[in-house]
Formats: structure tokens, C-alpha cells, sequence
């Protein structure tokens, strides 16, 4: 079995060097290596190449820090089924579903072949949202609840089916899908390189800074063209202030759900703080716009890197009383401790990434094991990891990580201020035109402020992209939100959903 | 636990903006444009040719917001002939009034293209229910941040309900995915009339990135009349503010 080895820092692969194994080797491989945790799979997917399917496969290990490449194929019109890699290692579920969906392959032994996500073009068209395959349970003391697709609250589109005995759930059931928009499909329908990075801009709006980021990483990789440090020093600041945004967010969004009105007022006004200040830098609350190809329209000024620092000293310091206020209030404890656990063995056999498997003791933080651009220059990242995998220790991982955050935008302002205290930063303006490498995959890894987001782009002999294959950190971790309610009171759905927060369009794409 | 509350009492201080109609956004905002005609259309063919939506038309001169991303890209590609502005009313009560073209100077607000029973019966109470039907979340989260403790849209009765039974109108977010037309139709119609709709963000007004997608099915928009359009990727909370209150006649629009 043969890999091609990468690092998260390397450039682009031509698709002629990444091997093609049979697929006895490569499920024979892959299922022992993932039996150490210190693999995972950051993508598996399938692409028609020709008249065959090639499935391309991308493993990190978190120990060296390298990217393992490998490729098997199947030849279109053959029907043969594959032995299911999930049916060993449940945290290839959504890829495999994904494949089965888009391409009708067939996996033996699957034991979750449900639909993922029932894109536009998916391979049975007699599959729709409305025939979704729930799991029953029958018993007289049993019953269903259902929730969504429109939940109560101003927030996106999913369906939840919970199996209930009494108020305690036994099993829920997310079928996702609903905000489908066909964006893989947009991005290679057409050759407008800023509608390409505003298509990723678009994937998860809470994430934009991360989904941008990956997504220019990987173009910027297939260009060949180096990056000033100054650029990628920029997109990480952009990176931790929507990492602070978020965590800031989602500290008061759970504040509210206990009915915690100080919490969730003091996190109101700091979020808006946090995004005005990147509004003030680029003009967009979310951050659309900061991150293009090979440059910036938003070039740092001494002026705005001073406002920046100064509002993110003082977020954090207002931050700090919020999150010393929570761990001291004991009604507050009393709900998010020991609820919604997710141990971390579980964790790990699902795939959990980000944030949520931190919170279990699981080490996935692409900054500290796959690190890039400035991580792997000036920041040494070290991850925040919690053990208890509760709804607290998920809080307690949000509200760390946005003192951390704060002290990673200072630092870098404070180079920035040591280079560039007198005048703009000599970043460059975007560049749409830059040919890409033919032939050739290459991939972005970020870890945004919900976990590992990869985007994989394969050029065709014409140096256009042929495909795109995006991965939201949510694919993995909805699964994660599932068995987290089990055992749980009904009532306590929306503080574990809210603990772990995740994207809808991100999942549906 | 008493002194740690204080403490975040006093740094939390008050945050609510006593006047929204005072409200001027960080001129780095990129808000309404103001479009300059200029002898050569050489720059604003540029503009045109990479404009991500095809929101810009070059010949005849006209961006239409219902498109635009904001992206703010087209006034670097021409910056003689497009300016802009930090101007968040953006709101229009018809989809051809979102299309700007050189000299304007504002989104034009009709009130006869308000249909009367709007400011009759919600004049002084509108409770909405917002579906996002393939939304990306943004606009969801700043639809969401006009009730926070800083914008505070329930001081003018205005807000959002989880029930359609109690709304008196839906939001709609996003271009309306193939796979959320359904449910979207089963909220509209739970909602009693008199009621109204409001195409909230650029997604919704004109599908945006995904206009041409194979995933949408925008009929929604055909079958249902739209009584208020608001443009922005995201829809700013002041640009809804303003789009609605103008919309109940509250403020004026010249």
C-alpha cells in the first residue's frame, strides 16, 4: 500500500503521483492504521475519472505532522460492492454515505446506508427529502417526537426525530439536507476566480474566514506563487477574531437557553463589539470579503491595527469577568455539568473534530498538529483540551480559546506594529488570473473555530477545476450531537445542541 | 458570585442605541453605491466582466442590489464611475426599485407601492416568522441581532415568533433551496391573513451566488408577492430596521 506524503505546508500533487492501489490494500491499511488515533480521515471521496470512479483518500497524522495521499478505483458500469470502511470505523459514515449518494456505489456491510445530504444530482433520484428512512422503535411506553425542518428560533433549516420513553430521549435521528445549494457544482461551473472565492465565502457564513481561507490556501498552492508573510498574517487575525466572535456568541447563546439573562446580555454586546470590529477593518460584520487569492483590498493601517488591538484587549478583559461569573454560578453548573457527554472514545470512533472532540480529551486541532501559514511560522500553538466531553467542558473550551484567540490577534498587531508602525502593510491586491497546475489535487486545512475545514480542488489537463470537495468541520460532528442527547431529558436538546452549534449549510453544501 | 456579576454589570454599562434612526455605520460599510456616468464604459466593461453575480451592467449603466454581493470589487475595477457609500436604507417594496442607476441619489420608497392594509393593520405591531430556506447563516445571525440588547427592535413592536400561527408574515433567507420549497410553502400558508412577505438578503432576492444553481426551486417568489425587499450579504440589522419601519411607515424615504 503506497501513500504520497505531504505536509499541510507543501504544494500541489500531480493526480499521476498519487498512487492507485487495489482495494483490498487500501481498506486493509487504512482500517489498522485508524485504530491508532493518532490518524484520521480529513476527506475520502469519489470523482468519475474517464470511464472509472477514483476515489481519493486524505489521512492526517497527527503525530508527524504529514498528509497522507492514496487513490483506489473502480470502474464506472462495475457493480460490485465494496466492503463498508464504516462498518470498522464509524467515523467514515458521511463519506461513504456521500459516495453511495452521489454515484450509486455500493458498500457491503454499511451499516448506516442512509442518505447524507440528497444533492441535485444524486444517483437516485427516488430518494427525496420527504422519504427520509427514520428508525423506529416500537414499544407501548415509546414516542417520536419531531422537530424541524424549521426549528423555533432565526436559525437554519434540519430535521430531528427523537425516540423517546417518557421525557428521556433513547435515540435521535438528524437528517440534514434541506440547504442543499449545489455550491461544489457552482465552483467548477465556472472560471470567475472572485466568484469562486465568494462561493467559498459562502459555504457556512459563521465560518467565512475559515471556509475563504482554505479555499484561497488550496488555490494559492496550484498558483505555485509564494505568499508574503504579512498576508498570511492578516487572514489569521480575521481567523481568531471570527474565532472569538463565535465562541463569544455561542457563550451567550447558552446563557440564554438556561434563561442566564446577564450571560447571554454581556455576550450580546461583546459579539457586536467583536464583529464591529471587523466591519471597521473590511466593511463586512462577518468578515466577506478580507480573504481573496494572493492579496488583500483590506490592507492593515497603523490606525486600524491600533483600533484593533485596543478593542480586543478590552473584549477580552470584559470577556474575562463573563466567563469567571459563569463558573461561579451554581445554578448554571448544576445544568451544563454532566450533561451531553460524549466520552472520548466515542469521540474518536465517530471522527469528532474541532472544538467538541477537545472538549472529550481528544487532541484534533489542525493549528497545533497540521499547522500552517503563521502557525507554522510565529504562533506555537498549544490546544485548549478539556476531559469531561459535558456541555460545560464544551463552554470551558469556547471560553479559553477566545482569551487565547485575543492573544494571538495582539501578537501578531504587535509584530505588525514593530514593521509597519509608520505605513500600510505592503500586502499585494488579489490576483484572479494566475493559471492553476493541470492535472494536479491540491488541498487546504484550516482549523476554523469549529474545527477542520478542507477543501480539495482537482484541476483538469486545462488547469481548470475540474472538482471541488469541501468538508465542513459539521459532517463529522452532528453525529457527535446525536449521541450526546442519548440518556439525556428532552428538555436538555437545546443547550447540548447549542453547546456544540453546528452548520447546517456547511453539512449540505 | 454576588461581586463577579457586579463586576460584569458595571464593564456590560449600557448598551442599547437610544436613536436608531441617528444611526451612521463605519464608513467602511459598503452600502447603497453611487453610480457616475462617465464618456469611456472601458473600466465599467472590466467591472462587469468579473462581477460575481452579474449584478453590474455595463450598457445600459445600472447595478442592481438585488444581485450584488457587496463585494465592493466593481468600484476598485472603476472607482470614477462607482462610489460606495456607508448608506444602510436599502429597503424597497419592489424588486425594480433595488436596481440603481447613475445620478440616484437614495432606493427609492414609494408608499403606493405598499399595499394599504400593511400600515393599517401592522402599523403598530408586527410580529414575523423567519424561514431560511438555504441561508448561510449570516443573515439568520443578523436578523437574530436585531432583538439584542443593542439594536432592540421590540421597542417598536416589531419582532420574531417561533409559531406562523401567531406571525402576521414570514422573512424568507436564502435562494430557496429545492429541498426547503416545501416547507417553506407549509409555513406561508399557516400564517393568517392579512400578511405580508419580506425577501430578506441578497440570496433571497435574487438567488445571488446560487441564481443559476440546480438546487433552487424559486416558484415561491412567483406564486407570492413580495412586500418588501432588502438587499446585503448579509442584511445588515440597521438595513432591516430601516427596510421595515419605512416599510410600516414609521420614517420617510425622500
Amino acid at each position: 500500500m503506497n501513500w504520497l506524503i505531504t505536509e499541510n505546508t507543501g504544494s500541489c500533487c500531480a493526480l499521476k503521483d498519487i498512487p492507485e492501489n487495489s482495494y483490498a490494500a487500501f481498506y486493509d491499511d487504512l482500517t489498522t492504521r485508524l485504530n491508532d488515533p493518532r490518524y484520521h480521515v480529513a476527506q475520502y471521496f469519489a470523482l468519475p475519472d474517464n470511464n472509472r470512479l477514483r476515489f481519493f483518500c486524505l489521512l492526517l497524522d497527527d503525530a508527524t505532522g504529514q498528509v497522507l495521499i492514496a487513490s483506489h478505483a473502480l470502474e464506472y458500469y462495475d457493480e460490485t460492492a465494496l466492503p463498508s470502511l464504516t462498518a470498522l470505523h464509524p467515523a467514515l459514515h458521511a463519506f461513504e454515505r456521500d459516495i453511495a449518494e452521489r454515484y450509486g456505489v455500493q458498500f457491503d456491510g454499511m451499516p448506516w446506508p442512509k442518505p447524507l445530504r440528497f444533492p441535485f444530482d444524486r444517483y437516485d433520484r427516488g430518494s427525496t427529502m420527504d422519504n427520509y428512512p427514520f428508525y423506529s422503535m416500537k414499544g407501548g411506553s415509546l414516542h417520536e417526537v419531531n422537530v424541524g425542518p424549521i426549528h423555533a428560533g432565526i436559525i437554519e433549516p434540519g430535521a430531528f426525530r427523537f425516540i423517546c420513553n417518557g421525557e428521556r430521549v433513547l435515540h435521535l435521528e438528524i437528517a440534514l439536507g434541506y440547504q442543499h445549494r449545489g455550491i461544489e457544482h457552482l465552483v467548477t461551473a465556472t472560471d470567475n476566480r472572485l466568484r469562486q472565492i465568494c462561493l467559498a465565502e459562502a459555504i457556512a457564513g459563521d465560518s467565512t474566514i475559515a471556509h475563504a481561507t482554505a479555499f484561497a490556501e488550496a488555490i494559492e498552492k496550484l498558483t505555485g506563487h509564494e505568499r508574503p508573510a504579512e498576508l498570511e498574517r492578516e487572514r489569521t487575525i480575521a481567523l481568531e477574531l471570527e474565532r472569538m466572535a463565535m465562541q463569544i456568541a455561542d457563550t451567550g447563546a447558552l446563557s440564554m437557553d438556561i434563561g442566564y439573562q446577564l450571560g447571554q446580555v454581556a455576550c450580546e454586546a461583546l459579539r457586536t463589539m467583536t464583529i464591529n470590529t471587523t466591519q471597521a477593518w473590511c466593511g463586512n460584520r462577518f468578515g466577506k470579503g478580507v480573504v481573496r487569492p494572493h492579496g488583500t483590498n483590506h490592507p492593515l493601517s497603523p490606525e486600524k491595527a491600533r483600533m484593533i488591538r485596543e478593542n480586543v484587549r478590552e473584549i477580552a478583559r470584559r470577556y474575562d469577568e463573563v466567563r469567571h461569573d459563569l463558573k461561579s454560578s451554581p445554578s448554571l453548573l448544576a445544568r451544563f455539568e454532566a450533561c451531553g457527554v460524549v466520552p472520548r472514545e466515542e469521540m474518536q470512533r465517530i471522527g469528532g473534530v474541532g472544538q467538541a472532540a477537545r472538549a472529550s480529551g481528544l487532541v484534533r486541532d489542525i493549528r497545533a498538529t497540521h499547522p500552517w501559514a503563521s502557525f507554522a511560522k510565529c504562533l506555537h500553538h498549544e490546544s485548549i483540551v478539556k476531559r469531561q466531553g459535558d456541555v460545560m467542558a464544551r463552554l470551558m473550551i469556547r471560553s479559553r480559546e477566545v482569551l487565547q484567540s485575543a492573544g494571538y490577534v495582539d501578537r501578531l498587531l504587535e509584530l505588525y506594529e514593530q514593521k509597519y508602525g509608520d505605513g500600510p502593510t505592503p500586502c499585494p491586491t488579489p490576483d484572479y488570473t494566475t493559471p492553476l497546475a493541470p492535472s494536479s489535487l491540491s488541498f487546504g486545512l484550516v482549523e476554523g473555530w469549529r474545527g477542520e475545514t478542507c477543501h480539495v480542488i482537482i484541476t483538469d489537463t486545462g488547469g481548470r477545476i475540474a472538482a471541488a470537495r469541501i468538508k465542513d468541520p459539521s459532517l463529522h460532528n452532528w453525529l457527535a450531537l446525536a449521541l450526546a442527547v442519548r440518556g439525556e431529558g428532552i428538555s436538555d436538546f437545546p443547550i447540548c445542541n447549542k453547546s456544540f452549534n453546528l452548520s447546517y449549510c456547511g453539512h449540505d453544501l | 458570585m454576588f461581586f463577579e456579576k457586579i463586576r460584569v454589570l458595571r464593564s456590560h454599562g449600557k448598551q442599547y442605541i437610544p436613536d436608531l434612526d441617528a444611526v451612521e455605520l463605519t464608513s467602511e460599510f459598503r452600502g447603497r453605491p453611487v453610480l457616475t456616468d462617465t464618456p469611456s464604459h472601458a473600466d465599467l466593461e472590466q467591472a462587469a466582466a468579473i462581477c460575481p453575480t452579474g449584478a453590474l451592467s455595463a450598457t445600459p449603466f445600472a447595478l442592481d442590489l438585488g444581485r450584488c454581493l457587496f463585494c465592493g470589487e466593481c468600484a476598485r475595477q472603476a472607482p470614477h464611475n462607482i462610489h460606495f457609500t456607508n448608506d444602510y436604507r436599502l429597503g424597497s417594496p419592489t424588486r425594480q426599485g433595488l436596481v440603481m442607476r447613475p445620478g440616484q441619489t437614495c432606493v427609492p420608497f414609494d408608499p403606493a407601492n405598499i399595499r394599504p392594509e400593511v400600515r393599517k393593520c401592522f402599523g403598530r405591531a408586527l410580529q414575523l416568522r423567519e424561514v431560511s430556506a438555504g441561508g448561510d447563516a449570516s443573515v439568520e445571525m443578523e436578523l437574530g441581532a436585531t432583538g439584542n440588547v443593542n439594536f432592540d427592535l421590540g421597542r417598536f413592536g416589531i419582532g420574531f415568533t417561533a409559531s406562523p400561527r401567531h406571525a402576521d408574515g414570514v422573512v424568507v433567507s436564502g435562494p430557496i433551496t429545492a429541498n426547503m420549497a416545501e416547507a417553506l410553502d407549509i409555513c406561508y400558508e399557516a400564517v393568517a391573513e392579512p400578511k405580508i412577505v419580506v425577501a430578506c438578503g441578497t440570496d433571497a432576492c435574487s438567488g445571488g451566488l446560487f441564481a443559476d444553481s440546480r438546487a433552487l426551486d424559486r416558484s415561491f417568489f412567483e406564486r407570492h408577492g413580495v412586500d418588501l425587499w432588502l438587499p446585503g450579504n448579509p442584511t445588515h440589522p440597521m438595513i432591516f430596521i430601516d427596510g421595515i419601519r419605512t416599510l410600516l411607515g414609521h420614517k420617510k424615504r425622500g
